[in-house]
């Protein structure tokens, strides 16, 4: 995916509490704002953010408190690259969790977080080390009919 | 997150507010098992109308209800879900485990 020049970025530090997802969802929706996005492309990057954060509060930070740290990067003409990091126990098969209805979550997880990243994003990028952390690179397209 | 609720000719509809992100779900799923447990309706319909927001965590929701439902005999479906939500439901392929309105 091709990258223009960078308008503005931003970066947030939050502590893996799950009162943080909503905080997060709304902070990169409301960055994002400025690129004059569509009200379904808000809802597409809402959604895949609160799953990528979810999934390091919930899964990245099973038993303990750690830092998630979020990047936004907006790129000309229309570009959003959101970065989602975690330091928790990272994920032992990358391929395996992007499979759909996989968790390890129990019954309160529906398995389906990475097949809504990819489904509503336009690029997924899924790195992580066991014992080191995750980091998940979300990209969305804002304006594809004007780059055409 | 909010839930209302209400019980008629042994339909239970449960209506939620709000945004249904991973929090709000667990505690959904419980009062929605207590629910099911307590009234043991004939039908049920989990109305997402006044949702505002919802994540993947939406769709343990249903499939948890679904399995509670099926497991005493009562017939359910999703109904009056937004576009957003849909779209959620759709990417899952729950239309295709669940009744979606």
């Amino acid at each position: 995916m091709k990258k223009g020049e960078k308008r503005n970025e931003m970066t947030l530090r939050f502590v893996s509490r799950s009162a943080n997802e909503a905080f997060a969802r709304t902070a990169a929706a409301a960055f994002i704002a400025q690129m004059d996005p569509t009200v379904e492309q808000i809802y597409d990057i809402k959604t895949a953010v609160s799953e990528a954060v979810t999934n390091a509060i919930v899964h990245g930070y099973r038993d303990t408190l750690g830092t998630v740290t979020m990047t936004v990067r907006l790129y000309e003409p229309g570009l959003a690259e959101i970065v989602i990091r975690d330091k928790g126990c990272g994920i032992e098969d990358v391929h395996k969790a992007r499979e759909p209805m996989f968790t390890t979550g129990g019954a309160e997880r529906s398995g389906m977080g990475f097949t809504i990243m990819e489904s509503f994003m336009d690029g997924l990028t899924v790195r992580s080390r066991p014992g080191k952390g995750t980091t998940v690179i979300l990209r969305k397209l804002l304006d594809v009919k004007k780059q055409a | 997150m909010q839930l209302q609720y209400e019980l008629r000719e042994g339909q239970l509809t449960a209506r939620v507010f709000g945004e249904l992100g991973h929090p709000e779900a667990i505690e959904l799923m419980a009062r929605l098992g207590r629910m099911i447990e307590d009234h043991l309706p004939a039908r049920m319909a989990l109305d997402f109308s006044g949702l505002e927001f919802m994540d993947s965590s939406g769709i343990a929701v249903v499939l948890q209800t679904a399995r509670k439902c099926a497991a005493c005999g009562c017939r359910f479906w999703v109904e009056g879900a937004p576009a957003q939500a849909k779209k959620v439901l759709a990417a899952a392929g729950i239309h295709r485990l669940t009744e979606i309105r």
